[in-house]
């Protein structure tokens, strides 16, 4: 896969305060189309306070949020949206009792006047799911309480896929599955990234890490430590970036670390 | 997507489905997954009926007594249509008894004590429902209160409020022909007939459309022989119904002959006036059950309260608003509860202290749960509490024939809401224990 000479989205030292909590410390990142990157640190690095950045749950308190080159101001979940950027969170937010095209469409409901537009939307949900060669559903009319967790976090995908979007984030959406699913969804996130996408990729499990993603940029106490490639690294490097900030010549400065992080 | 390229998808095959066969065996899946919908409520409609009619059939299985009891049945059926609304949310609305009493009092305060057209009334009673409904809405929406506390305050304080506006006087007749007639009198036989037509020929027009929108863009639909035999039972059904309600009923006494005009000049002595045809007040539940309907299967505002009883957290990301939904739900039920209050008004007469009191309200909760919505939020239909309401009818109608003893009465009453409530929290265990 070529990199693009520019990156989809493009932070530049960004952070965040919560009150006296000093969260994000002069943060960048840089995600590209068709790759997928993969954001990795340990519990309180503060990979959730970036992602929610980038959605505009919450805004950063300084630096530059570039999106497709241009620098934009993302306060609140729509505009990002409207950007084309979406996030799947790790509990999927999906409702039980509607089957899968209504999770699709929820609150983007295509209608004619006021009547639901059920064909329209069935339709393209089918699109959709057949785009992202999605053959595990036995029904797009079945209930998604009657899905598997594999098959929920594929409804979950499409959904954000289903919108035009550029940059798809998804928050851990391995955790909960086993095997057979983990390798199903992977290979659903590389599928995302090869049509095109940006795809942001959170997660501890170093071996999805290391399948599917394309670069890896590794978060330490706020700060990030690295973002290299990931057929640079191996598995024993990203524990010793998300645990040390540093592996051998890669990763924080010593000197910041010795200062317990505090630049 | 920027490539959405077509690989070998199943999807549209698997759900196609091929005829009869395969639509009762879709249907039995359903069922073992946890999705019972309304056959219990439908099952035991059908066994009370059968007991009652076989241990008093001479005075259950009547024409009198069918008409009876839809006229018994029709405030809780509309009452437990507003309760819909407010359960599919996953919460209650205890008051709504007393909302209907609370409105009936004000249709009957401004009607006889104020000398209102019936119009009138009738728009300040709806409003009144409207106007309780917002402030529960408010409380438990915006002030996140607990509906059942919300609730059960206003259920105490709506009967203070009623009897604050009824008076001293006890009780207030309510005088209007057209505001009576609509518990009290019959379609003629010729426009129980149209109705059927209309009701029959609107349903099956409308399915049948939807079909072949769907056939025409490719998507599976039903198959044609499942949607003429839904149109075929239900012509049925509603069939035998207005057959049986436009047989004359009137009581006929020995020694008198029952006659069709009405009015003392040319009645002749001994007269009893003829009654048949469908009563006015199954019109306004049928139309009712159209609306509210479509509203809660066919618009976003219907799908989103759908979501927030299934999963407020995710309907709140997708962008739902959601204690506006909570608010018109709450406003919605208070509604329904005001036309019940206008209804239970048209049936007595009259408006008292105790109108919309006593079981109306836990029959009208009992008869939507009976028919399958669930307590939980997120399962229901406006269909539901038709079916849950013939089954409180049934049961309040046939038993007293079978005993007087009235302990025997509350005992079966709250067994069959007991049951209804079992049936729905173990299909709730076994849907989400299903395939996870």
């Amino acid at each position: 896969m070529m990199i693009g000479t520019q990156p989809l989205l493009e932070l530049k030292g960004v952070n965040k305060s919560f009150g006296p909590v000093h969260v994000l410390r002069g943060v960048d990142l840089s995600v590209y189309a068709g790759q997928v990157t993969a954001l990795v640190g340990d519990n309180g690095a503060g990979k959730s306070t970036l992602i929610k950045g980038i959605a505009g749950i919450h805004s950063f308190d300084s630096g530059e949020y570039l999106f497709e080159g241009k620098p934009v101001s993302i306060s609140e979940p729509k505009q990002a949206n409207a950007l084309g950027i979406e996030v799947v969170y790790q509990d999927l937010a999906l409702c039980d009792n509607l089957d899968v095209v209504h999770n699709m469409f929820l609150g983007r409901e295509e209608s004619k006047g006021i009547v639901l537009d059920e064909i329209t939307m069935e339709r393209r949900a089918t699109e959709t799911l057949a785009s992202l060669s999605v053959r595990t559903l036995k029904s797009i009319r079945q209930q998604v309480s009657s899905l598997s967790g594999g098959q929920r976090q594929t409804v979950a995908i499409a959904r954000a896929v289903l919108w035009n979007s550029k940059l798809v984030i998804l928050d851990e959406p391995t955790a909960a599955l086993g095997v057979a699913q983990t390798e199903q969804v992977l290979n659903l996130v590389r599928r995302l990234a090869d049509s095109g996408l940006g795809v942001v990729l959170i997660s501890h499990n170093m071996n999805d890490v290391l399948q599917v993603a394309d670069n890896i940029a590794c978060l330490y106490l706020g700060q990030l430590a690295a973002q290299i490639p990931a057929s640079d690294v191996g598995h024993g490097q990203i524990v010793e970036l998300i645990t040390m900030g540093r592996s051998g010549d890669i990763g924080l400065n010593p000197e910041v670390l010795a200062a317990g992080g505090h630049a | 997507m920027s490539t959405p390229q077509v690989t070998d998808v199943d999807i549209a095959a698997a759900g196609d489905s091929a005829g009869v066969g395969q639509a009762m065996g879709d249907y039995f899946r359903r069922i073992k997954g946890g999705d019972v919908g309304s056959l219990p409520a439908v099952l035991g409609l059908i066994v009370l009926v059968v007991i009652f009619s076989v241990l008093e059939g001479n005075t259950f299985f009547t024409a009198l007594n069918f008409a009876n009891l839809l006229n018994q049945g029709t405030a809780i059926i509309v009452l437990a249509m507003g309760l819909v609304f407010v359960l599919l949310l996953g919460e209650i609305d205890l008051s709504a008894g007393f909302a209907a009493g609370t409105c009936a009092a004000v249709l009957a305060v401004t009607l006889t004590k104020w000398g209102w057209a019936w119009p009138l009334a009738l728009v300040a009673a709806l409003i009144t429902g409207l106007v309780i409904g917002l402030l529960i809405g408010l409380l438990v929406a915006r002030l996140g209160i607990p509906s059942f506390v919300v609730t059960l305050a206003a259920f105490l304080g709506l009967q203070g409020v009623m009897l604050l506006i009824i008076g001293d006087g006890g009780t207030i007749p309510v005088q209007s022909d057209v505001l009576l007639a609509i518990m009290n009198k019959n379609m003629p036989v010729w426009a129980g007939w149209l109705l059927w037509l209309i009701v029959t020929a609107g349903y099956a027009l409308v399915s049948l459309r939807a079909i072949m929108n769907r056939r025409k863009v490719g998507l599976p639909s039903t198959s044609t022989s499942v949607w003429a035999a839904k149109v075929l039972s239900i012509a049925v059904l509603l069939g035998v119904a207005v057959f049986l309600l436009n047989q004359q009923r009137q009581i006929v006494r020995p020694g008198k002959v029952a006659c069709v005009k009405l009015g003392p000049p040319n009645e002749p002595l001994g007269c009893i006036p003829v009654i048949q045809g469908v009563p006015w007040a199954v019109l306004v539940v049928l139309v009712l059950l159209v609306v509210l309907t479509f509203v809660l299967g066919r618009t976003a505002f219907g799908r989103h309260i759908y979501a927030v009883g299934g999963n407020s957290e995710a309907a709140r990301r997708a962008g739902i608003s959601v204690s506006g939904i909570k608010i018109a739900c709450f406003m919605i039920c208070s509604f329904l509860a005001a036309i019940a209050g206008v209804l239970l008004a048209s049936r007595d007469n009259s408006v008292s202290p105790t109108t919309g009191g006593a079981q109306t309200l836990l029959y009208a909760v009992g008869a939507a749960v009976i028919g399958g919505t669930s307590l939980f939020g997120g399962r229901g239909r406006v269909m539901d509490a038709i079916i849950g309401g013939l089954v409180v009818a049934v049961i309040a109608n046939g038993l007293p024939l079978i005993t007087q003893q009235s302990g025997i009465q509350y005992v079966v009453t709250g067994l069959v809401l007991l049951v209804a409530a079992s049936v729905d929290a173990l299909s709730r265990k076994r849907s989400s224990g299903s395939l996870r």
